[in-house]
């Protein structure tokens, strides 16, 4: 089943949400979990799910995604008949770049039209879980659905500005309702909040956005899903698994440091493999003095002093008689001796010099952008 | 255009490393663990590519599998080549005769094929059990420079080890005038490494003398060298002042371990300036919990560390459960050492058990030597397994 569909990835979607983090680079390629980047989880959930052919569909700031992906060979992605395909925006005298999901869908449909798949998986990549395609497929073929949309049942509503909340039958799972944005949740209750994984046939996904493009639509939750949810059938999958839906600095970080509870890395990481880009990194060293607790290490690390309840990238080092609390630090920063960190959160590069103590809140981590020195 | 390769090296991995006992039996050497992430084989790969150096063969016949799985396209060592790259040369049968290799000449011998395809003007010759980081371009700049017909890379070794190896007697210029393999009473410690550059025509042609010879041993080091020598050809030293260790023996391979740990390491494996590319675990960054206590120690991706470990070198998906303690240890890929169980000064091979409370090697002060646990075994609850003890596959459990 899984073989006859495809996969599409939006890369730049959710970008305006970690302003901090995606200045430089895309939704996709925003560092995460010490070793991967956010589109490994979507994009491996699809090779897990044996979908072969991915389009990624870029818009700005894709340089950092391209040099992520490169042939796609670590994620098995290089093949001669699909595998990884970098759908880069098209503009000209009368077109311009995209701007909302739909503009994007309607500058891939060259690339759908010519796919030989039956079925489209649409995701985004602001969602970290282990999410089987093959199953959402299943289901969706068993519904006869027009479209399936995912969603997640959470008490708080995320952060982000644009949401939508579905009201899918409770037996038949049939979407009676969808609210875009929502502003009368009431605390405490459990919505069924859309994680922006979506399955369609390709032929129907094609037929609909011709359709939208000869009415001038603009908008694919407002004019095509919202509009007609009476006359199509819209069905809702619900997802039982972790969901961690990163849509703001500070759910970037709590988040994050779910991962150092075993039940979520069980989940994401049990059983089945996380692909990403390889860096031939040493294996971490730990050295006299060191302690370490409650953390996690990426390769590359090389750690004298203490680091406590932090998730540490690719190539860190941490030098002696400094503290590490609470933070995130990420590929080859350099923490300097006797700095003391708490509730930080470093991009690439960093270099904090000897002595400096620096402290945010889980709240309101102390960011520190890409290659700054203090 | 004739393409062709400067310089093609053939790399010898068909060695069975029966010193290395239990780790060895169902693999080659050069596919044993080492340092966390790597495998023997991964040092003179990623030597070639750093070296510039795109053609490698390599020479496997001893429980080849692995190993061949391992190389696979090569594509982690950039050595998957459209013209060149890395190839497995295994012994075949062929339409005059069939044989194995019979010794290190033998081998090469019997892929001169592969070797003239390349049309090379060189030929590196190297083994598959050595760890080291060594620019063979700078070798072959050496060997061009002293107009040898073969130069021998060699390096001092204490002179109370000497006799273990083939040793170089050498002029002022480095020339070599006699060549002694594995002497009583050795008259220099300057040592063969094992890693020769033959002018491509001189060592096809001692390769066919060598293999007409009903007496010969077919063997580099006994045959093919001293015959060059004696028929005085232009042989040269090429001096290596480098880390180089055989891990031939149990003793060797714990030692070179250790030796990548520390600030200062004898031996770096992070130098970003000559990287070991090796095949890469899939797995998560590892987790060091709440009550562990890590020191002194080299830990790859995956693993779960809940216990304490010291001064050990673990390799991806080891876990190391509350209470237990591992010291002076080289644990290999996915072992399981439970709660309460203690290993010491010991080397684990892959995907063992060692049960709550077992105990496994003696404290490395207490002289027994070091435990060797094979493959695959599991340690019963509150077992003892003595230092210096070797267990494989065949263990059963007391």
């Amino acid at each position: 089943m899984a073989h006859s569909t495809v996969g599409v990835i939006f890369s730049n979607i959710h970008d305006e949400n970690i302003p901090e983090l995606s200045r430089h680079r895309t939704m996709a390629s925003v560092p995460f979990g010490g070793r991967y980047r956010l589109i490994d989880f979507a994009l491996s959930n699809m090779v897990n799910s044996s979908i072969t052919t991915v389009g990624i569909v870029t818009k700005n700031n894709y340089q950092s995604l391209i040099d992520h992906l490169g042939s796609g060979k670590e994620w098995d992605l290089a093949r001669k008949d699909g595998g990884i395909i970098l759908l880069p925006p098209y503009s000209d005298e009368t077109d311009k770049p995209y701007t909302t999901r739909l503009e994007a869908l309607m500058s891939i449909t060259g690339f759908l039209t010519h796919r030989k798949e039956d079925y489209v998986v649409i995701s985004d990549c602001d969602g970290i879980s282990h999410m089987n395609f093959g199953e959402i497929v299943r289901f969706h073929e068993e519904k006869g659905a027009d479209i399936t949309m995912v969603y997640h049942e959470e008490t708080e509503p995320c952060e982000s500005n644009y949401f939508i909340a579905l009201d899918p039958d409770a037996k038949t799972g049939r979407v009676k309702g969808i609210k875009i944005s929502p502003r009368d949740l009431v605390p405490g209750k459990k919505y069924a909040l859309y994680v922006n994984v979506m399955v369609m046939s390709r032929e129907f996904l094609v037929n609909t956005i011709q359709d939208a493009v000869t009415r001038g639509f603009s908008s694919f939750g407002r004019d095509i899903l919202a509009k007609n949810v009476d006359t199509l059938k819209i069905y809702g999958y619900g997802f039982q698994g972790y969901y961690a839906g990163v849509n703001s600095m500070q759910n970037y970080y709590t988040h994050s440091m779910e991962l150092l509870r075993r039940d979520v890395r069980d989940e994401l990481f049990g059983g089945r493999d996380i692909y990403t880009k390889v860096r031939d990194s040493a294996p971490s060293k730990y050295l006299e003095g060191a302690v370490v607790r409650d953390s996690l290490i990426s390769d590359g690390c090389v750690i004298e002093g203490t680091v406590e309840n932090c998730i540490l990238f690719r190539g860190v080092k941490v030098g002696k008689g400094s503290v590490i609390k609470n933070s995130i630090i990420m590929q080859d920063s350099v923490i300097g001796e006797n700095v003391s960190l708490d509730c930080v959160v470093t991009d690439k590069n960093v270099v904090i010099r000897d002595r400096r103590t620096l402290s945010g809140c889980a709240e309101l981590p102390y960011f520190i952008s890409k290659g700054r020195m203090l | 255009m004739l393409r062709k390769k400067e310089c093609v090296a053939m790399l010898l991995a068909g060695g069975q490393g029966s010193r290395l006992y239990a780790l060895t039996n169902n693999i080659a050497k050069p596919a044993v663990a080492f340092g966390a992430k790597y495998r023997i084989i991964d040092f003179p790969l990623s030597n070639c590519i750093n070296s510039g150096i795109d053609t490698v063969g390599v020479l496997t016949q001893y429980e080849p599998l692995e190993l061949n799985e391992y190389i696979g396209n090569g594509q982690p060592w950039d050595l998957d080549r459209a013209f060149g790259g890395v190839h497995i040369l295994s012994p075949y049968q062929a339409k005059k005769k069939q044989s194995w290799f019979e010794g290190t000449a033998n081998a090469v011998f019997q892929n001169m094929h592969f070797m003239k395809k390349y049309d090379p003007d060189y030929v590196l010759i190297l083994s598959g059990d050595h760890i080291y980081k060594m620019d063979y371009a700078a070798m072959l700049r050496a060997h061009k420079a002293t107009g040898a017909d073969c130069t021998i890379a060699a390096i001092e070794v204490p002179m109370k080890e000497a006799s273990r190896f083939g040793i170089l007697n050498t002029n002022e210029d480095g020339s070599i005038y006699q060549f002694e393999e594995k002497p009583k009473q050795p008259k220099s410690n300057l040592a063969s490494m094992g890693i020769y550059i033959f002018t491509a025509k001189k060592l096809f042609k001692y390769l066919e003398m060598d293999d007409a010879d009903p007496a010969s041993s077919k063997d580099f080091g006994k045959d093919v060298l001293p015959a060059m020598l004696r028929a005085g050809e232009k042989m040269y030293s090429y001096r290596f002042r480098g880390y180089w260790k055989d891990v031939g023996t149990i003793s060797s391979l714990w030692e070179s371990n250790m030796d990548l740990l520390g600030k200062d390491p004898a031996f770096d494996v992070g130098d970003s300036g000559w990287k070991i590319h090796s095949r890469n675990p899939l797995a998560p960054p590892e987790y060091i919990g709440e009550a562990a206590k890590v020191e002194n120690s080299m830990i790859a991706l995956g693993c779960e560390i809940e216990g304490t470990v010291q001064n050990s070198v673990l390799a991806s998906n080891v876990v190391v459960e509350a209470g237990a303690t591992v010291r002076d240890a080289v644990i290999m890929a996915g072992t399981v050492v439970k709660a309460g169980a203690t290993v010491e000064y010991s080397i684990v091979d892959e995907n063992v058990v060692i049960d709550c409370g077992a105990t496994v090697g003696d404290p490395k002060s207490a002289g027994a030597g070091i435990a060797v646990l094979g493959r695959n075994i599991t340690i019963a609850q509150g077992a003892k397994v003595k230092g210096g003890t070797v267990l494989d596959k065949d263990y059963k459990g007391e």
